[in-house]
């Protein structure tokens, strides 16, 4: 590190590297921001309750039962949170595989963005395990339980998370003035890319397939041999709704990060992602009502299971997907956020259908989550906003990259 | 496009299973079936009732005395201080027992989840649970159709507690604690296809006795415990609706197509790659 050592040096103003770290360390901007009132309380409640966890086992703060091992940590924090983040394998897929360089702008956000959600939400999986210090286990090969889904789960989250980090690590590069770093890592971006897709192909529908052995416990609507496919379908618009919500929220609070060149652009950009958006919904319906008549299901529908499973079909992905055409016909961003908002909300209600409240649907008493694990989950989600902002105000992942990176290419 | 990838995960399945080798799905014996599978024998018409099992189950494996009586209409379940429980049911033909604990499966869902092999099918048939190796993720809990793993949620280092068939006392040539002491010999400990064996005989010398079926020959692909009754097994509040075929089944056809994807989905990237090098200037989407 001894030569980009220099250079760092030289590129920051001159100032020692451990200076500038320091530096860029503290907070910059206002404290007393709305969104920082509410999240800090919450953050240190989370934390304290975090600690209650671990001290006095998963009961003291959850309701989780014998027959629902698994409740909002995991079927929303990972899950959920996973869907989430799928923008990133998916916008990577676009830019660098299919080469549709006009969504070259968003990339670093998106990866920067599926980065964090894999830290926080996958590593809400820690707080979840009973014995978190053998999580080691499965991962130096002692005792490889291969023939798990959860085995498969865990590792691509773990590598998937360093192939992120190598598709983002050329702004890291940028932040810190390494120029030489920069030239090695950028040339690594397709493979991450190539291997960060495979990976993800596998885990999202992975996470389906962790609940193919529970058969007799999922309700039969939201049950099928096919929940691995659904997941990674809808992974995609999943993904990419989550890209067009964070969107128009960066742009209003990091709105003098972003050039002139590019606030233009972004409603092409948005415009063409509702377009996919779209495309896959559709496609996820068919294969929906495709499951719902080949498993024959007609007599589960008049049921209050039923209704609820109407909703999400109609309310929370025939509508969007319509929203998501015609406001592509008629350019209407505005619509196109509501529409990715609806989306997400179907996610969210599915992903939950299939883990919490379609699991065990049949009990006397249903799990429902204590407000310690909603804090808890908001803790994760606001820690990993926290750290997002952070990155976004030092590093150039919004803005543009420093002039240097130009002449060098 | 969707169905078409399906299909495809189907058709590479047959080619996953032969880049899969070495990876051992269900938890077959190592080596093809050297031993044979032991299992316990549970004859309902023979119990009375007596709770005893409990009492010595609790004993043997260190646990608290249990308290509770049965009650007709009240289905104690296992948990994590109890590895097995004695229910009565009110039947057809009046008052009967019904034994619960693991069922120790030919090939258990709770092992094929377990990523660190805690969850563990022996040579010798008995599931055990290996508690340096367990990471508490409680994905054996979520997969077994039975719902016997349990977890003890109130306590910072938390053990999955469950019926063991008692192996450790098995390999010193002994018999489960539960069988040893039944009084009314409800309880029969041998090789699995030995039990098969005298199940069957005894349904065949008491064809009105018994209830013609086996409960365990087929369930979830054949487990280690097995019932007879004297009444249809749903009156004594056992599983009906479990599959006959093993339950790792059912997550098989995905975990085979994983070697697959991974050596095609790269090669069908970079080939995508190149073929789409030239649209840089074509600046409208398509996909
Ligand atoms: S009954 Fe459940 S815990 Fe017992 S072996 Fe079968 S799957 Fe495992
Ligand atoms: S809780 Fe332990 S035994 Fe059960 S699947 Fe997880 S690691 Fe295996």
């Amino acid at each position: 590190m001894n030569s980009p050592g220099y250079a760092l040096a030289k590129d920051n103003d001159g100032k020692p590297f451990w200076k500038f770290i320091a530096g860029e360390l503290k907070p910059k901007g206002k404290f007393l921001t709305p969104f920082n009132i509410i999240s800090v309380p919450v953050m240190i409640a989370g934390l304290i309750i975090i600690v209650i966890r671990f001290w006095k086992g998963l009961g003291e703060v959850t309701n989780l039962t014998q027959e629902v091992p698994w409740g909002l940590w995991i079927g929303f924090d990972v899950v959920t949170g996973v869907a989430f983040a799928g923008g990133a394998y998916v916008l990577t897929f676009m830019v660098y595989i299919l080469n549709m360089k006009q969504y070259h702008s968003l990339v670093r956000v998106t990866v920067l963005n599926g980065f964090l959600a894999y830290v926080f939400y996958a590593g809400a999986l820690l707080l979840d395990l009973g014995r978190p210090w053998n999580v080691i286990n499965p991962i130096i090969g002692n005792s490889f339980g291969t023939s798990s889904v959860l085995f498969l789960v865990a590792w691509h989250f773990l590598l998937y998370m360093m192939a992120q980090l190598l598709e983002f690590s050329p702004a890291i590069a940028e932040w810190l003035g390494a120029r030489r770093a920069r030239k090695i890592l950028s040339g690594m971006t397709v493979g991450a890319v190539i291997f960060g897709i495979t990976l993800s192909t596998l885990h999202q529908s992975g996470l389906g397939a962790l609940y193919l052995m529970a058969k007799d416990k999922i309700h039969p609507l939201w049950y099928s041999e096919f929940i691995p496919v659904m997941f990674f379908v809808s992974s995609i618009f999943a993904g990419l709704s989550m890209v067009i919500f964070e969107g128009s929220i960066s742009h209003r609070v990091f709105f003098d990060q972003i050039s002139e060149e590019n606030h233009k652009k972004q409603k092409n950009i948005v415009r063409g992602l509702s377009k996919i958006c779209a495309v896959a919904m559709f496609a996820y319906f068919t294969l929906q009502v495709l499951v719902f008549i080949h498993g024959k299901r007609w007599e589960y529908l008049d049921t209050s299971m039923g209704y609820w499973y109407l909703l999400e079909m109609i309310g929370f992905v025939l509508l969007p997907m319509t929203l998501f055409f015609t406001s592509y016909r008629k350019n209407n961003i505005t619509l196109i956020r509501v529409a990715a908002i609806i989306t997400m909300l179907g996610i969210i209600m599915n992903r939950l259908n299939v883990t919490v409240i379609g699991f065990r649907w049949d009990q006397a008493i249903r799990y429902v989550p204590t407000w310690m694990e909603l804090v808890v989950t908001l803790t994760v989600i606001f820690t990993e906003i926290w750290i997002f902002r952070w990155v976004i105000n030092r590093m150039p992942v919004l803005r543009d990259s420093p002039s240097w990176v130009k002449d060098e290419e | 496009m969707d169905l078409n990838r399906r299909t495809f995960f189907r058709v590479l399945g047959a080619t996953g299973i032969a880049a899969a080798t070495g990876q051992r799905l269900a938890a077959a014996p190592p080596g093809g079936s050297l031993t044979e599978f032991s299992g316990i024998l549970y004859d309902s018409t023979l119990c009375a009732g007596c709770q005893n099992c409990e009492v010595t189950c609790a004993e043997a494996n260190g646990l608290p005395a249990p308290t509770a009586t049965m009650e007709a209409g009240v289905t104690r379940n296992t948990d994590e201080a109890h590895r097995t429980v004695v229910n009565t049911f009110t039947t057809s033909k009046g008052e009967a027992f019904c034994k619960k604990q693991c069922m120790h499966c030919n090939e258990p869902a709770c092992t094929a989840a377990c990523l660190t092999q805690a969850m563990y099918k022996t040579k010798e048939g008995p599931v055990i649970w290996r508690g340096e190796k367990c990471m508490g993720c409680r994905y054996c809990m979520v997969s077994c159709p039975f719902d016997i793993p349990k977890f003890e949620y109130h306590s910072a280092n938390p053990k999955i507690e469950k019926c063991t068939m008692c192996y450790e006392k098995m390999i010193d040539g002994k018999k489960p604690a539960c069988v040893e002491n039944c009084p009314a010999g409800a309880l029969v400990a041998g090789s699995r296809r030995e039990l098969i064996k005298e199940a069957r005989k005894r349904i065949a010398a008491n064809p009105d006795q018994y209830v013609d079926y086996i409960y365990g020959e087929h369930e979830a692909g054949g487990t280690g415990s097995l019932y007879l009754s004297g009444v249809p097994f749903d009156e004594i509040g056992l599983k009906t609706s479990i599959q006959t075929k093993s339950y790792p089944e059912l997550s098989k056809g995905f975990l085979y197509s994983v070697p697959t994807i991974f050596v095609l989905w790269p090669a069908l990237l970079l080939g995508l790659k190149e073929a789409t090098k030239n649209n840089n200037s074509n600046s409208e989407d398509h996909e």
